[in-house]
């Protein structure tokens, strides 16, 4: 496939987004591009840093992860203490994060790609990852429509580092937390290991200016899985099959709102249009060297995929939503749902192997 | 075309018919509400959807 086209074909969304809808989420589609092409340029996978780190005890992809929640960080904690209008990824501690995030960790090994990793991935065409994307979708709509039952089984009120401990404060405890991990990478890895590798350094810089964009222009930290539930809601909602206003999340006003609009005027919807954009660009000259897979190997692959998208919504977001944008925003969703996600990662690995992916 | 590109394209092909569905099943909207470039610094509280949402 050419770049030329590619290029012509988001030069002409851009333009109908910019004429149709708004200069914001045309330019949010830019952004949405932009991340699409650190990720899959840079092969940024929160996924492969992690089994990396487990099988391998090669530290470098969790080092160029943490590289990216420092800058993130820097960026948004003052960003969101100078401007009133934006907002932190604030997500409810809770039975509902905890059981989310352990399972998304597990699945997303088992799938080879978490919410962003699926989205680049499926844009680079990679044959399983588009095959997930639409059960990952439908998984994440059926997550939010039982989300008030996953909560009623125990929560408490959102934690923000900023507004317990002001701007400075939630800096000083994001950069303790950080170098804690760093020293259990390091005690886990042992010496003479090489920490740090170009391809993920480029990759964290370019994402964590990205992430900052989105935050400056939309309002709101990047996210990846809501958008994902409002296609399929949409989806099932014109087919008969659900009635929003008899759900506890869509009959929410904002909620309730979006369903009704063209998904074109959701933030997230447009960065993973823009997503899945940019990583075809990408793969224009790339390609994708994933190896063909058996029957057997799809069978759990979807199934895991579908699973994955429920509990990114259970666990208020996936390595993106809650992770990047939780722990930048100085949320304690986000610290709690890494070593969730990763105790989930250690099994998922094992998983993996049984079925030789 | 190999196996991949046919579903590549057929991923593709059924994106683009759910946005243009989504276009003409959806109400016109209306451009002169439409927001500030940039949120920040906008006097207008951002109020799109997020995953960390729990309502």
């Amino acid at each position: 496939m050419k770049r030329l086209p590619l290029a012509a074909a988001l030069a002409a969304f851009f333009f109908f987004l910019l004429m149709a809808v708004s200069v914001r989420q045309a330019v949010l589609m830019l952004v949405g591009v932009g991340m699409g092409a650190a990720l899959a340029g840079a092969r940024f996978g929160f996924t492969t840093g992690w089994r990396q780190l487990i099988e391998q005890k090669n530290p470098q992809g969790v080092t160029g992860q943490v590289l990216l929640l420092a800058l993130a960080s820097l960026a948004a904690l003052p960003l969101l203490g100078q401007f009133t209008e934006l907002h932190a990824a604030l997500g409810p501690p809770s039975v509902s994060l905890l059981a989310g995030a352990f399972v998304f960790g597990l699945t997303m090994q088992i799938a080879d790609g978490c919410g962003s990793g699926t989205l680049y991935k499926a844009g680079l065409g990679v044959p399983l990852n588009m095959g997930i994307l639409p059960l990952f979708a439908f998984g994440s709509f059926l997550g939010s429509v039982h989300l008030d039952q996953w909560l009623a089984l125990g929560q408490i009120e959102p934690v923000s580092f900023s507004a317990t401990l002001g701007t400075g404060g939630a800096l000083g405890l994001t950069a303790v937390l950080l170098a804690l991990t760093l020293l259990a990478v390091r005690a886990w890895v042992g010496p003479g290991r090489t920490w740090l590798d170009r391809r993920w350094t480029i990759g964290a810089v370019a994402l964590a200016l990205l992430a900052t964009l989105n935050l400056l222009l939309a309002g709101q930290p990047w996210g990846v899985v809501y958008g994902f539930g409002l296609w399929a809601a949409k989806g099932s909602a014109a087919l008969g099959l659900f009635d929003p206003a008899a759900n506890a999340f869509w009959s929410q006003p904002g909620n309730a709102q979006r369903i009704t609009q063209t998904v074109l005027m959701d933030v997230t919807t447009i960065t993973n249009i823009g997503i899945l954009g940019g990583a075809l660009w990408v793969s224009a000259r790339a390609g994708n060297d994933s190896k063909p897979l058996t029957g057997a190997q799809w069978a759990i692959g979807l199934l895991a995929g579908f699973i994955m998208g429920y509990s990114s919504r259970l666990a208020f977001g996936c390595n993106i939503g809650a992770m990047l944008s939780g722990i930048s925003t100085g949320s304690l969703h986000g610290w709690l749902w890494v070593p969730l996600a990763f105790a989930g990662t250690m099994i998922g690995v094992r998983v993996r192997r049984r079925y030789h992916f | 075309m190999t196996s991949a590109h046919r579903l590549q394209v057929a991923f593709w092909l059924a994106l683009l018919a759910f946005l243009a569905w989504d276009w003409a099943a959806s109400p016109a909207i209306n451009l002169r509400q439409e927001p500030p470039l940039i949120a920040a610094g906008s006097g207008q509280a951002s109020s799109g959807g997020h995953c960390s949402m729990a309502k």
